[in-house]
């Protein structure tokens, strides 16, 4: 994977479980080493790495990690509210609009608790930290999503939200209006009012009135966001792991970003079992003839991980030529969790 | 309501061992959880199939939409919101069918749009974007739509056991929460009474259970603890015993030497081949090792029995899998303490 661009941005993606936080905090390592200032933004790392890598709690704002390399290594860990915060502020038309909306119960829902709001976040914070020009890489991981590609609809999300019918008829502020807005949306009120509470409704008027005059902004900047991830400079790599259940979804990944007109840029296949030679299918016939012996349980052990790892090989080969010509890495198993720069050196040195 | 809880307890205490069905019978929902990649999936199927075996008419509900849970009984189209049957039962060992369903929130929103006389406009509301604002309004609406479909399966008896397979970590405890979050948005209406019921099912350990699953490593590990913990905090929802998966059965004699046990079995060893068979089982001894700790750390730092499954060495994973890991949670939960009275 040494021809992986070491500038620009790099989105780690792939199903739960399988490595992204490692991969992506190795590959924003190798870009430090490369000389690159690099920083990497992780959603939810596990506790151990984000300790080595200064994120004790949510910064919002990237820490510097020291060591011996010649860039820069950068780390944050996203604060999906205070990021969202910023936002509102960045486009609100003053301190009081500021205000209103961040008070707003539903606003606080919206921050806190919506799905695809922390995707929507994370690719928001890659932008901001492309667009800021303080970093020559800035590498992220995605979110583990319920849908594959959720992050990449995120940022339309809130604005097919601001874009809805209804709601626009809602904010619209001239008296003109009013009356055709009665009918419609007065229906629609009272059906949704009795359903879940005519608080909710009230809520929800509220922020969206708040929200007046603020769409155009967060259109733009979802806008912005869409663009870089469609960028062609922007770098996609599937992480998966050689089960048949991660290969299966990060088959269907690929599929899924290329439909959107994206295409993977590399693959790194982590977790790989050792190897021990190739099957031949001798070793598993030994192991039944001598089975009971010592030397047959050792044969038995010999046959279980050769013929795990030709599986593993072959779902190799799948994906890679699923990539291709996408160049590939390979992780093994590695003895220890990854939870330090040192291991973050040892996944590296086996993807570079 | 406490004595029928300590009947239940006593009658299971005194003449039911823990057996497959026993266990199985001690709450009709079982959510299954845990972080991704963990097996969820697998889990689910084994302990439906296991159930099935025991003579209960077992039903899954997933959620997400993927195709593994039907693969794994080796059915090749994707489930559907009809329900399927994906293990027949019958024959002579008795075994009742494991039947399974998708269960999506826009499936379960229409459906209770319908039931609540708002089938005429249910059509208008999804095409004209009001879903999508009421869902972004009401956070947490989609989950209590689906929640409230298990609740109503669970209230209707509509299968022995029902296993719900959740979304992954983060997302479960988040999904099952939505119930205690909507109390406090909502104060009234249906949504409310809704959110009411499944917080009901939900504290209820004699109708619900969650089921975390790990493996034994040390950031599953970590997750798990901390997801159980959230879930007794901040859903109040009963803990079953934790299922550590993927754990590399034993083989005991690993270190002996390939050469000398060579000699013993008056075998001959190619070129090379004695490096070979002891590089694996190095690798093994030190994998199972690294395994036996984190099965320590995690009965350390969580105190609930645990339910051990193997590794397969098989990749894949098909109707004859299943069957080999129900066997296994069946052993597994025969080997469990008898149950404690709460």
């Amino acid at each position: 994977m040494r021809e992986l661009p070491d500038q620009g941005v790099v989105i780690c993606c792939g199903s739960g479980g399988v490595g992204k936080t490692t991969v992506a905090a190795a590959l924003a390592l190798e870009g430090a080493r490369r000389g690159r200032r690099a920083c990497v933004v992780t959603i939810d790392p596990a506790k151990r790495l984000a300790d080595a890598l200064g994120l004790a709690e949510l910064t919002n704002t990237p820490g510097k990690i020291e060591g011996d390399w010649s860039g820069e290594l950068w780390a944050l860990m996203l604060d999906t509210k205070t990021t969202f915060d910023n936002l509102v502020v960045r486009y609100a038309g003053g301190e009081e609009q500021a205000r209103r909306i961040l008070a707003n119960g539903l606003y606080r829902n919206i921050s806190g608790a919506l799905s695809g709001t922390q995707e929507y976040m994370a690719m928001e914070k890659l932008y901001e930290l492309h667009d800021e020009d303080r970093f020559d890489l800035v590498v992220v991981d995605t979110p583990p999503t319920r849908n594959a590609l959720d992050f990449l609809d995120a940022p339309r999300r809130l604005t097919r939200l601001l874009d809805n019918r209804i709601f626009r008829l809602l904010v619209m502020p001239t008296r003109a209006y009013l009356k055709a807005v009665s009918a419609a949306t007065q229906a629609f009120l009272r059906t949704v009012a009795k359903v879940v509470g005519a608080e909710v409704v009230g809520d929800a008027v509220a922020f969206f009135q708040a929200f007046e005059g603020m769409e155009q902004g967060f259109r733009e900047r979802a806008q912005h966001v869409n663009d870089l991830l469609a960028d062609p400079a922007t770098v996609f790599v599937l992480v998966a792991s050689p089960r048949a259940d991660t290969v299966e979804e990060a088959l269907f990944f690929a599929d899924k970003l290329h439909e959107a007109g994206i295409d993977v840029d590399a693959l790194v296949v982590n977790r790989l079992h050792p190897r021990f030679g190739d099957t031949n299918g001798a070793e598993r016939e030994r192991a039944d003839t001598l089975a009971g012996s010592d030397l047959g349980t050792l044969y038995a052990n010999l046959a279980d991980f050769r013929e795990v790892s030709a599986r593993e090989e072959s779902h190799f080969a799948e994906l890679a030529a699923k990539v291709a010509p996408a160049p590939v890495g390979r992780v093994p198993f590695l003895s220890d969790d990854v939870h330090d720069l040192d291991g973050l050196t040892a996944v590296g040195s086996h993807l570079f | 309501m406490r004595a029928l809880t300590s009947l239940r307890m006593a009658v299971s205490r005194g003449e039911l061992h823990l057996d497959p069905a026993g266990f199985c019978s001690q709450t009709r929902v079982l959510i299954v959880a845990g972080k991704g990649g963990v097996g969820k999936t697998t889990v689910s199927a084994a302990l439906a199939r296991m159930a099935a075996l025991a003579g209960l008419t077992t039903l899954i509900v997933e959620i997400e939409g993927k195709s593994g849970l039907a693969r794994a009984f080796g059915r090749v189209q994707p489930l559907t919101y009809e329900e399927v049957t994906l293990a027949p039962g019958g024959g002579r060992s008795g075994a009742a069918d494991v039947r399974a369903r998708t269960l999506t929130p826009d499936d379960a929103l229409i459906e209770y749009l319908h039931d609540h006389g708002m089938r005429r406009i249910s059509k208008r509301l999804m095409k004209s974007g009001a879903v999508d604002v009421v869902s972004t309004a009401v956070p947490g609406i989609r989950d209590i739509l689906v929640l409230g479909k298990v609740k109503a399966l669970e209230r209707d008896a509509h299968a022995d056991l029902i296993v719900l397979d959740a979304p992954a970590a983060g997302h479960a405890v988040t999904f099952l929460m939505s119930a205690t979050g909507l109390l406090d948005a909502v104060r009234v209406g249906p949504i409310r009474t809704q959110a009411q019921e499944v917080v009901d099912l939900l504290s209820d350990p004699n109708r619900c259970q969650v089921l975390l699953v790990t493996l034994a490593e040390e950031t599953p590990v970590n997750e798990v603890v901390e997801t159980a913990f959230k879930l007794e905090d901040r859903v109040g929802v009963s803990l079953a015993p934790v299922v550590v998966n993927g754990l590399y059965p034993t083989l005991t004699g690993l270190d002996i030497d390939p050469v000398e046990a060579a000699s013993r079995s008056s075998a001959h060893l190619r070129n090379g081949e004695a490096e070979t068979l002891r590089a694996a089982a190095d690798f093994r001894r030190h994998r199972q090792q690294l395994q036996a700790e984190q099965v320590a750390r995690l009965a350390d730092a969580l105190p609930l029995p645990q339910l051990h499954l193997p590794y397969l060495f098989t990749t894949g994973l098909g109707p004859a899998e299943v069957d080999v890991l129900a066997a296994a949670l069946g052993d597994a939960v025969r080997g469990l303490p008898e149950p404690v009275a709460r």
